[in-house]
């Protein structure tokens, strides 16, 4: 009886072991995280964001002022 | 657009590209890291059909009382949204050569979303080629409601009606295969709203340099006559 245990309870720990490994198996970029380059990437694509942003404010104050000037000079009937 | 609104779409799009990048994954076989690609190439469709969904909006009511603002709104609401469906299409064949094996399959919902670009591609060929400006709006309006209500089809029905690769369609399931724990939705959703916002903030610049445009057009025309 013990025995059997014993056999039932190593098969169920190999059958876990074996999905772990079958898992972590899968190929992700998990050097480059160990190593820490995934960061220059995040920063470059947050270059990149905060560039688009900064433009798409600028180009936003732009209208507005513009609108601004529309509506001080000589706008008909308003 | 109300200047908070802007600042919550930016603080959104920070988060999703930090999160997007850095938070875990589901591990599976063929995708490995390109399941990040679904943090950026999804939310350009949502963004689109959200898009869309608000010039159709505009759209109506224009048809309901012609105002040239509503008219300028649809124009660019659907502008903008088709810019967003260009690049999920960019991104989408990019991620198909990778995933699939190569950029066009042929994939029912590849050619559905392609038909429904082109049907709205068709939208500003029609706006250009008349000359009165009610007859433009109100033709382009109609057009318009008939373009979205033959997207809906091409893109979220059709598809799952057949066989295809794209995840949600044809017995495929949707995000269910890839987000077991949720952890995706958490970046997934931002990543919507806050490109979604961003487009309704580009629409709202064009809607005012649009305003501004007639406004000036009419000025000269005044010293004209």
């Amino acid at each position: 009886m013990e025995r059997f245990t014993k056999n039932v309870l190593c098969c169920i720990l190999l059958l876990i072991s074996a999905s772990a490994k079958a898992q972590s198996q899968v190929e992700m970029a998990d050097g480059m995280r160990a190593e820490g380059k995934i960061y220059v990437v995040v920063a470059i694509i947050l270059i990149i964001l905060t560039g688009f942003i900064l433009y798409l404010a600028i180009l936003d104050r732009k209208v507005k002022k513009l609108e601004n000037l529309l509506t001080d000079k000589n706008r008909p009937g308003k | 657009m109300k200047n908070w609104l802007k600042i919550v779409a930016v603080a959104l799009l920070f988060y999703v590209h930090i999160a997007g990048i850095l938070f875990a994954v589901p591990r599976l076989n063929i995708l490995n890291e390109t399941i990040r690609a679904l943090y950026f190439h999804v939310p350009m469709w949502f963004g689109m059909v959200l898009l869309f969904l608000l010039s159709v909006y505009y759209s109506i009511r224009y048809l309901r009382n012609p105002l040239p603002q509503h008219d300028y709104r649809a124009v660019e609401y659907a502008n903008v949204g088709l810019v967003f469906g260009i690049l999920g299409m960019l991104t989408g064949m990019l991620w198909a050569n990778f995933a699939w094996g190569s950029p066009w399959h042929g994939d029912p919902k590849q050619n559905g979303a392609a038909i429904a670009l082109l049907v709205y591609l068709a939208y500003f060929v029609l706006r250009g080629s008349v000359e009165n400006e009610e007859q433009r709006g109100r033709l382009s309006a109609v057009y318009n409601i008939f373009a979205f209500a033959a997207m809906v089809p091409l893109i979220f029905i059709i598809p799952r009606m057949t066989s295809s690769m794209h995840p949600g369609s044809g017995g495929n399931p949707g995000f269910n295969m890839y987000d077991l724990d949720s952890r995706m939705r958490l970046v997934f959703y931002p990543a919507v709203v806050g490109w979604f916002l961003v487009g309704v903030w580009i629409v709202s610049l064009r809607v005012k340099v649009r305003t501004l445009e007639e406004e000036i057009l009419e000025i000269e025309h005044g010293k004209i006559h």
